[in-house]
C-alpha cells in the first residue's frame, strides 16, 4: 500500500517523533509506514486521518 | 508551516506522552517481575543445598513462592505486550511463532536423542531455555531489521 505520510508529515514540518507521539505509536512504526514496509491496521489509518485533517484515501492508496 | 502540533494535535500528544510513559513504566514492570522470579528461582533452587538443608515444608513454600511469582511475571508480560504499538506487537508475535517452533521441534528433537542413547548424557531442560531465549533474540533482531 502506497501512502503520502511522509509528505503530509513534511508539510507541516513535524519530525517522525512527533508523528509518532501524535498517532501513539514508537518512531519506528511511523519510518515503517513511511517506507511501505508495514501497513497500519484501519484504527491507525483513521487516526492518521483525523490527525491531517483528510480522508484515509487521500492518505493510503491501494498499489 | 508551523513545526509545532496545533492544539488538537497537542491533545493526541500529552495523551501519546503518556503511551510512552507507560510503555517505559510497563518495562521496567517487567523487569521488576523478571528479576523476582529469578531471585525466587535460585531460593528455590539452592537453599535446600545452602541453607535449611532437608525441609520439605520450607522447600515448597520456596517453590510456591517461585510459582506465584512466576504468575505475576506472565501478567507483567501480558500488560507489557498489550501497550506495545501494532508494529512491535507484529514483531513479537512473529518472534514468539518462531521461537515456540523452534522449541518444540528441537526440543522433541533432543529427548529422542536422550531417548535412544545417542547422547551420553541425559538431556536437560535448561538447554531448551537457552536455546529458546537465544531463538527468541535472534528473532526479534531480525524481524526489526526487516521493518528498518
Amino acid at each position: 500500500m502506497k501512502n503520502r505520510l511522509k509528505v503530509l508529515r513534511a508539510e507541516r514540518d513535524w519530525t517522525q517523533a512527533q508523528l509518532a507521539q501524535a498517532l501513539g505509536v514508537s518512531r519506528q512504526t511511523v519510518n515503517a509506514i513511511e517506507k511501505g514496509k508495514f501497513d497500519p491496521s484501519l484504527p491507525l489509518a483513521f487516526k492518521a486521518a483525523r490527525l491531517f485533517k483528510l480522508k484515509i484515501e487521500e492518505i493510503f492508496q491501494d498499489e | 508551516m508551523s513545526k509545532t502540533l496545533p492544539k488538537d494535535e497537542n491533545k493526541h500528544t500529552q495523551k501519546n506522552n503518556s503511551w510512552e510513559c507507560k510503555n517505559k513504566s510497563n518495562t521496567l514492570t517487567l523487569a521488576r517481575w523478571t528479576a523476582a522470579w529469578l531471585i525466587t528461582l535460585a531460593l528455590a533452587t539452592f537453599s535446600p543445598q545452602f541453607s535449611w538443608g532437608e525441609s520439605k515444608i520450607l522447600t515448597l513454600l520456596a517453590i510456591l513462592l517461585n510459582l506465584l511469582v512466576g504468575i505475576g511475571m506472565i501478567i507483567a508480560n501480558k500488560n507489557h505486550l498489550k501497550n506495545l504499538d501494532e508494529l512491535q506487537q507484529k514483531i513479537m508475535f512473529e518472534a514468539m511463532a518462531i521461537t515456540l517452533g523452534v522449541g518444540l521441534v528441537t526440543g522433541l528433537s533432543y529427548s529422542l536423542l536422550d531417548i535412544t542413547n545417542i547422547i551420553p548424557f541425559d538431556a536437560e531442560i535448561s538447554n531448551m531455555y537457552f536455546i529458546m531465549g537465544f531463538t527468541y533474540i535472534i528473532s526479534i533482531a531480525v524481524i526489526k531489521r526487516r521493518y528498518q
